[in-house]
């Protein structure tokens, strides 16, 4: 129970009069990778952006590292939070998104060094160090000075991942992070993502690669039409479906 | 010209560049008689006109001259520098809260924002300076206090606080505000909402997310229209004139009303206010390139080769 870094409890939320999550109810390991898969409009990506407080949880209860989320509990009530608590309880999380969402008018350098001096207010000198690791870590210690409209999209999206990590994060949200990248560009995105799951990072991933499931994820979660239909380990889930939407869908996308 | 001035830059790369691609057959460049003609018929023109103007006495050249540099007129142009300065950083500065009120989801706080908008927006810059001018006749003394009747500190007499230089600035400053509004909101929609996410999901908020990310970003669409609205300021103070302010366009009033060479003083204030314009595009220019930076389509060595054909 208190080993569990993400915990959803019949998790709601609408835009409008469409239900988009339908009671969520889910457990994420603190140090493990959690792929989230399903047909488009299923809620995945909602229940990633809830994790984070971008979008606001309607009802049920959802904790990350045993706090709620976007609100504080007080003798039975639920109160929603003030903007400046949401935004210091969302530094406990990273998140990559599918469009990068790299600062244009920054250097790759700037992008990285800017929340941890701004947010954090920590001195200059030391968050670049750090973040010339994280970009050689990435693969890009020689394109700091670069503008991110200069690199290609999966050198952007690995200055996504280095600018996320400078904060260090206690988990890491992946909302698709590969699905606006050219094939071949795949790979060294998910090279990386890889071996951050190695290093022990718990992380939650919304993707379309099957193949990086099976072979990094300990847990994968099927969902469809804003409920959990199926999760476990890939090989049961991907491997040995029970549920026929969840074999329906495979055959669609293997 | 600039035609001409990059041909020696490519006739240099030339020899090396296509020569692997075509091999060894020369390359004839298309020739263009028609825009050749009609460029030397518009040269012609253009300098007939020049000589005309110069060798007709009766544009008083001479005077122009004696002119240009009066005491009253160089006081002229500093005062309408000022009025241009104060009243845009002004504009600018009330804008900004103004396009950020106008987007804000409190709807009490957006309606407001629209109204002064739809006010200043919708009435005459001319009918609003006199107004100000004129504003003893309303309010004869200026106080601060509570609303309804309340308790009140009085400041004094209207008469001696707004005096024409002020009425001009406060005319000026918030019709300004309002067109600046618009201008500036229009920016901050432009940009791209996972922007906002992603400064979000990294702990910013509020005031740290509008001034870090996204007014730099929609600095970008502001700058061009604002250049605009500078410029025309520049020359909209001269409406001040109404207010009896010697500024660049009245002090040469004044002149011509007494020795009537009313042509010759006009061309005088035309051409400050034409060196003015001409100093403010070069800023904004170079304001221009700085808030591009990161948003150029083309890469860099390309950049740099067009930077170098152009000079």
């Amino acid at each position: 129970m208190n080993t569990a870094m993400v915990e959803a409890q019949g998790v709601r939320k609408s835009f409008g009069s469409t239900e988009i999550l339908k009671g969520i109810t889910l457990k994420i390991d603190r140090g493990s990778v959690t792929c989230l898969i399903g047909p488009s409009g299923s809620g995945k990506t909602t229940f990633l952006r809830c994790i984070n407080h971008l979008e606001k949880v309607d009802a049920g209860r959802l904790y990350v590292d045993q706090q709620l989320v976007g609100y504080a509990e007080r003798n039975g009530k639920l109160y929603e939070m003030k903007e400046r608590q949401t935004a210091r309880s969302r530094r406990a999380a990273g998140m990559v998104f599918q469009r990068f969402n790299l600062f244009p008018h920054m250097t790759v350098l700037e992008n990285i060094v800017e929340a941890p001096i701004r947010v954090l207010g920590r001195p200059r000198s030391e968050v670049t160090v750090e973040a010339q690791t994280l970009l050689d870590r990435v693969g890009l210690g020689n394109r700091g000075g670069a503008y991110p409209q200069e690199l290609s999209g999966g050198q952007q999206q690995r200055v996504a991942i280095a600018r996320a990590l400078a904060m260090k994060p206690k988990l890491m949200l992946f909302d698709e992070p590969t699905s606006a990248l050219d094939p071949e560009l795949v790979g060294e995105v998910l090279d990386v993502m890889k071996s951050l799951a190695e290093a022990g990072m718990t992380m939650v991933v919304v993707t379309h690669e099957l193949a990086f499931a099976r072979q990094v994820a300990d847990q994968v979660v099927f969902m469809d039409q804003g409920v959990v239909v199926e999760s476990g380990p890939p090989a049961e889930v991907l491997g040995n479906p029970k549920h026929e939407r969840t074999q329906a869908f495979l055959s669609k996308v293997l | 010209m600039q035609q001409q001035h990059s041909l020696p830059g490519t006739s240099q790369d030339a020899p090396e560049a296509p020569a692997p691609a075509s091999g060894s057959i020369p390359v004839v460049p298309l020739r263009h008689p028609v825009r050749m003609a009609l460029a030397i018929v518009l040269i012609v023109l253009a300098l007939g006109g020049a000589w005309d103007i110069a060798v007709n006495q009766r544009y008083h050249w001479d005077v122009v001259i004696s002119y240009l540099f009066a005491p009253q007129i160089l006081t002229g142009a500093v005062l309408t520098i000022v009025l241009t300065v104060v009243s845009m950083s002004v504009g600018i500065a009330l804008g900004t809260v103004l396009a950020i009120m106008r987007l804000s989801a409190n709807p009490i706080v957006s309606t407001i924002a629209r109204g002064y908008i739809w006010f200043f927006r919708g009435t005459p810059l001319l009918v609003q300076l006199i107004f100000w001018y004129n504003i003893a006749a309303l309010y004869p003394v200026i106080a601060f206090g509570l609303p309804f009747g309340g308790p009140a500190l009085a400041l004094g007499s209207a008469n001696v606080l707004i005096t024409p230089l002020g009425a001009a600035l406060l005319g000026l400053s918030l019709n300004e505000a309002a067109y600046m509004a618009e201008i500036i909101r229009g920016g901050i929609r432009s940009v791209d909402k996972g922007q906002y996410d992603a400064a979000r999901a990294l702990g910013m908020n509020g005031g740290l997310l509008m001034r870090r990310v996204i007014l730099p970003q929609a600095m970008r669409v502001v700058l061009p229209p604002t250049g605009n609205q500078v410029i025309s300021m520049l020359k909209g103070t001269s409406l001040v004139s109404v207010l009896a302010i010697s500024d660049l366009l009245y002090s040469a009033q004044i002149i011509y009303s007494n020795n009537y060479q009313t042509i010759p003083l006009l061309i005088v204030a035309s051409l400050w206010y034409l060196l003015m314009t001409t100093i403010l595009s070069f800023f904004q220019t170079k304001l221009e390139r700085r808030y591009g930076r990161g948003f150029e389509t083309a890469p860099k060595a390309a950049r740099r080769a067009k930077t170098r054909t152009a000079s």
